[in-house]
């Protein structure tokens, strides 16, 4: 087991590698001049040339890149331009922030692509299947930003029936002391009902909006695993021998057919972490998607390289955990490697 | 013993078959059997045809305005209403089809060609070729996707061709994976050893025995990428790195009308939206098709 | 009814029993606190709480106008259409309880009872540390202190502990009003002295997330990007205490959400709003919405005169007489503008700014003059910034359409935010649809920026001309020995001389429009453009 590890941490380098140069370049290539940024209005050459200097932009890039990795080293993310504030303590004030979203937004999005794909399964081919399979596919047709302002507009502007689009909390609420950084989880563990309702209620909306995108990838891959596993020799016995469809279906075939939807969720997740920065901006919700915007479209680089930096680290380590997850529960798998 | 000059063989009425017969038939059996699929195909013409025909035929120049119609509700003059400056959303919708449509089927051609040949060149001599692109895939993958797309169009310009190489690059490691699968597979199969016997190079039993028995596959993933090409556009249009103004083209035209919902002139966002989902839809429904008719093994 | 007076009621009624399932934000226990509490929303937030601070937004600009004092302030006035606005003619004390004009200084005197936050008499020991600081830390602040003359550090004399006397210069008529503008704040020299480094010996660090002020509000939590967090200094001098304890300004970066908050009461002040919801929702009549006239501000389209083909000048007449005026105010403004064009002449008669040109719509016009330049076949970009792109992007595509027709080809080129400084400092974009407006409201302000040969990063047309500064100078010097005719001369001569020479094509000066629940009043207009919670009232 240790050995897997150990191998598979020694391919992720060079991907991490590949990643902070890009990383690197890319954010060099972004037009704007921080330099000129810096020095303000009226600032006449010889201050945007001293600042730039200043700044260490005047150097060569091998040279900044030297000193970039060094910093990283040194757990130094850099300072954002536009916030003023330590990239690395933006980014883990805020990761909770997108990570309880985004965690949430699958949660309601398995509660409903799952059942809905073993539905399709077990009943392949008729209304209930193509139903199933329009409903997913609608889901992930429309833009998120999209479905996002229109339920906004049905479900608080129309209805009055969640609350205002304003983030996390609403601005007269205080958020809970800081255990996890997940308000739900804080608010539940310090006994504060009240702001776990006024958290849970800021939560629905956002989260809905994910949910409905990753409803697709999560109701085709249940429904393809149920169908293969229904079709499978044990589940004929089972039947064979009697038990009841209620057990054969969830009892043997769902947690035999669970195991490919483990890895698309792993892969869900975190195509979800990185796409909730549109749903993130429509609802003022204060994460590392929207954060990375801002700054993207001000050419500030350290926040940029901060956010793809992160997300890489926690892509590699989820799929390392999915596939160590995947090796215990099936020995197969295990024996195989 | 009878001669065999002398055997006729029995008239028959059957048409001699045709090698594309079975293909309609095929397609046919499956479009009836599962009804969507028909209708996808369907939609697709139709999109197909609004994208070439479209910018000819529409009543409104998609792109003069007209400030004493501005944001009019669709009426008989203006099927879908007016926008912010007067233009008709009708023409423009239309108009839209072409553009949209390019940029999916551009996208596509461009990370089939860069990641299929490198799919499939990794699975069929693996060793350090396997590698090196199985680490620049790694390396694309790492990324959040959306991100990347953002940071390549800012940092190259919003161009259509900036776009369309952004959605390339993100999709490029799906393809690289399918492509290589498939080639791995078929890099011992009997076909390829006999054509290596009668003395192909590698790279021709490369392109012209494993790229064609790998195609079908390839096109299920192709239908699904467009859909998700037409989406990152519309994405990055709202952050404000899609195409340029005044173009028409759906997501941009979703992304100024989505501020429009709040006062009420759900029209603006509504049309090209629906539109955008539409395409989106059918291009999705007809990569479920395509898997259906190519390898019903695999359907989902 | 309106959720939230329904859950009032239903809160008020079942205090005891039912709080613990109403939301937690309606419960009674608040109920009285709201009404002391503003909550704000807007598009942006600082990203410094001190306008000394390198890079620091405008948003950071509305912290420390309120956070901190200055000498003297301005007085407000109430104009003819009810709302109201600062005077820019009439000073008022603010830290100083009394200003004595000489011939080539003035002396304040400070208020006795004037604190810091933290307790500390204000002493004249740091109103010199503090313009010293304004002029030494660079960037904007120093240059506007420049506009001022408030160059040396031995201007600021100390003459005893509550008196500072500022020597001149130079006479100018900008530099009484320069003091009240907020870069020249009063700092608690003695905190930041304390908190100050060999590298930062003006503690700007510090005062980047800290307010280190005497001023009406002190900042209790900033979370960048999402909210700041206000309450009020009881101890405040400056003048009337507000009635605002609290004041919590949220960044929503959806406009369309900002708009939904408004009118489902859940937001008290929207700031800033779009021309295209402040012309429905006064319609809709459900909220205050209040538009002033932005001071020595307008849109203009500008041309770089420096390179070819805008360094022609019946190009760029050609240009001003084809752009659709009416047509950019109607979709881009909603009629929401004071229009700029079709006045008699381009030689003005009065000193008034921003005033008319005499160009019109004139598509005829246009294309003689066009043919006259003996240029054709022009294939440019129309540059805009991305974050002004709400009123930016029709302008130009309206622009582009008419130039279109007189043979002249243009491709859009959408700025972002941050880059725009950047590509105005670059000095290469050939059109851009620009906004300026100077915080001085004088014409020769303006100019300064904008036209004359220092080539400053305003001035976007690159326009150098020996003539316009000597007019420019001209006006200044005049203003600066209060000599009325020779100023009217100038300023008319200056006026008159852009608008022929036309490197800027004027379209409208814009209004600046907030919208309010009813209950609440007392918003001013100031020059900087941003909020002044000292003066709002909640009902």
């Amino acid at each position: 087991m240790l050995l897997t590890i150990a191998k598979r941490l020694i391919t992720v380098i060079p991907t991490l590698i590949g990643v902070v140069v890009v990383t690197f370049l890319l954010t060099r290539v972004l037009p704007g001049d921080p330099a000129v940024y810096f020095a303000g209005p009226a600032a006449t050459p010889q201050s945007i040339a001293e600042i730039r200097k200043t700044l260490g932009l005047d150097r060569p890039l091998p040279d900044q890149f030297v000193r970039y990795v060094n910093d990283l080293a040194h757990g130094n993310f850099g300072n954002s331009l536009s916030t003023g504030q330590p990239v690395a303590t933006e980014i883990s004030s805020r990761l909770p922030a997108s990570a309880e979203l985004t965690i949430f937004g699958l949660l309601l999005s398995i509660a409903v692509a799952v059942p809905l794909g073993i539905l399709a399964a077990v009943r392949q081919g008729s209304w209930i299947d193509h139903l199933c399979r329009m409903v997913a596919t609608a889901g992930v047709s429309l833009p998120v930003f999209f479905t996002g302002l229109l339920l906004v507009y049905v479900f608080y502007f129309r209805l009055g029936w969640s609350p205002a689009p304003i983030g996390r909390l609403d601005a007269f609420a205080t958020a809970p002391r800081d255990l996890t950084g997940f308000y739900l989880i804080d608010s539940l563990l310090t006994g504060d009902i009240a702001t776990f309702r006024a958290a849970f209620g800021q939560l629905i909306l956002p989260a809905f909006t994910l949910g409905i995108f990753s409803l697709a990838p999560i109701a085709r891959m249940t429904r393809a695993s149920m169908l293969a596993v229904l079709a499978s020799d044990f589940v004929r016995t089972a039947r064979a021998s009697g038990l009841s469809s209620r057990t054969v279906i969830l009892t043997y075939a769902f947690r035999n057919a669970m195991l490919p939807v483990v890895t698309t969720l792993g892969m869900v997740f975190s195509f979800l972490l990185g796409a909730n920065v549109l749903v993130e901006k429509v609802f003022a919700w204060p994460g590392i998607g929207s954060y990375a915007v801002e700054a993207l479209l001000q050419s500030d680089f350290a926040p940029v390289q901060g956010f793809v930096l992160t997300m890489a680290v926690l892509y590699v380590a989820l799929n390392l955990i999915i596939d160590i997850l995947y090796g215990v529960i099936d020995p197969r798998v295990r024996l195989e490697a | 013993m009878t001669d065999a000059s002398t055997i006729v063989p029995p008239a028959t009425d059957a048409q001699p078959k045709r090698p594309d017969d079975s293909i309609f038939r095929h397609a046919r059996h499956i479009a009836a059997e599962n009804p969507l699929t028909g209708l996808s195909f369907v939609l697709f013409a139709i999109i197909a045809f609004c994208a070439l025909v479209g910018p000819y035929v529409v009543p409104f120049d998609p792109l003069a305005s007209n400030t004493s119609e501005t944001l009019q509700s669709p009426s008989l003059r203006h099927l879908f209403g007016t926008d912010l400056l007067g233009r008709d959303i009708f023409s423009r919708v239309i108009a839209a089809t072409r553009l949209d449509f390019v940029i999916a089927l551009a996208s596509v051609a461009l990370v089939f060609l860069i990641g299929g040949f490198a799919g499939i060149a990794a699975g069929y001599f693996g060793g350090w070729t396997d590698r090196i692109v199985g680490r620049i895939s790694d390396t694309i993958m790492a990324f959040p996707l959306f991100v990347l797309a953002m940071g390549i169009v800012a940092a190259l310009g919003n161009t259509v061709t900036n776009i369309v190489i952004a959605t390339a690059i993100i999709n490029f490691p799906l393809y690289v994976r399918v492509a290589r699968a498939e080639a791995n597979v078929r890099r011992n199969a009997g076909f390829v050893q006999a054509a290596r016997l009668s003395g192909n190079g590698e790279l021709r039993i490369l392109l012209a025995h494993i790229l064609p028995n790998i195609m079908p596959i390839m096109m299920v993933q192709v239908s699904l990428t467009m859909g998700y090409a037409i989406l990152n556009a519309a994405g990055l249009s709202f952050i404000g790195l899609g195409v340029k103004p005044p173009t028409p083209e759906w997501g941009i035209m979703v992304a100024e009308g989505a501020t429009n919902i709040i006062s009420g002139e759900w029209w603006v966002a509504f049309f090209p939206g629906a539109a955008l989902m539409i395409a989106v839809f059918c291009f999705n429904l007809l990569g479920d098709g395509l898997r259906d008719l190519v390898d019903p093994q695999r359907r989902t | 009814m309106k959720r939230r007076d329904f859950l009032k009621s239903v809160s008020g009624l079942a205090a005891g029993a039912l709080a613990p399932t109403a939301p937690a934000i309606w419960s009674p226990a608040k109920a009285d606190a709201r009404s002391e509490t503003l909550l704000m929303v807007t598009e942006s937030g600082p990203n410094n709480l001190d306008i000394h601070g390198v890079g620091t937004n405008r948003p950071g600009y509305e912290v420390s106008w309120n956070c901190y004092d200055r000498l003297i302030s301005h007085e407000t006035k109430t104009l003819p259409d009810g709302t109201h606005s600062y005077d820019r003619d009439k000073f008022k004390p603010e830290l100083a309880e009394d200003m004595n004009v000489g011939d080539m200084s003035v002396t304040f005197k400070l208020k006795k009872k004037a604190k810091f936050q933290d307790g500390t008499p204000v002493t004249a020991n740091d109103v010199k540390w503090s313009l010293e600081r304004a002029i030494s830390v660079g960037g904007f602040p120093t240059v506007q202190m420049k506009a001022g003359s408030l160059v040396n550090k031995d201007q600021f004399v100390v003459v005893d502990d509550n008196t500072v006397r500022i020597d001149f210069v130079k006479k100018d008529r900008l530099t009484l009003p320069d003091l009240a503008v907020i870069v020249p704040g009063i700092y608690n020299s003695g905190l930041l002295k304390s908190k100050a480094t060999e590298k930062d010996p003006w503690a700007l660090d510090y005062t980047k997330s800290n307010t280190a002020g005497s001023g009406a509000y002190k900042v209790t939590n900033w979370k960048p990007g999402v909210e700041v967090v206000y309450e009020r200094n009881d101890d405040w001098v400056g003048g009337k205490l507000p009635q605002l304890k609290k004041v919590i300004w949220r960044t929503i970066p959806s406009q369309g959400n900002r708009r939904a908050l408004m009118e489902r009461g859940d937001a008290d002040i929207s700031f800033d709003l779009s021309s295209k919801d402040t012309s429905e929702m006064k319609k809709e009549n459900k909220l205050v919405i209040i538009s002033n006239p932005i001071g020595n501000g307008m849109y203009s389209v500008e041309l770089n005169v420096k390179n070819p083909p805008f360094d022609n000048e019946k190009v760029r007449k050609a240009v001003a007489y084809a752009l659709p005026y009416q047509k950019i105010m109607d979709a881009a403004m909603f009629g929401l503008a004071n229009p700029l064009f079709g006045g008699p002449s381009n030689n003005v008669t009065d000193i008034a700014w921003p005033a008319k040109t005499g160009y019109s719509a004139d598509m005829a016009k246009a294309k003689a003059l066009m043919a006259e330049s003996g240029v054709s076949g022009i294939d440019t970009t129309i540059s805009f910034d991305l974050g002004a792109g709400d009123i930016c992007e029709p302008i130009s595509i309206l622009v582009q359409e008419s130039l279109g027709e007189i043979g002249i080809k243009t491709t859009i080129n959408k700025v972002p935010g941050a880059n725009w400084r950047s590509e105005m400092a670059k000095k290469s974009m050939p059109l851009m649809v620009n906004f300026f407006s100077g915080w001085l409201d004088y014409p020769e302000y303006f100019f300064f920026w904008c036209y004359s040969g220092q080539n400053a990063v305003f001035n976007t047309p690159s326009y150098v001309n020996k003539d316009m500064d000597a007019l420019i100078d001209g006006a200044s010097a005049a203003a600066a020995v209060a000599d009325k005719e020779k100023y009217e001369t100038a300023v008319k001569g200056f006026i008159s001389k852009a608008y022929d020479e036309v490197p800027r094509i004027p379209l409208f000066q814009p209004l600046l429009n907030v919208a309010t629940q009813k209950n609440i009043s007392g918003y001013v207009y100031w020059f900087h453009r941003q909020v002044d919670y000292r003066s709002l009232v909640k009902a």
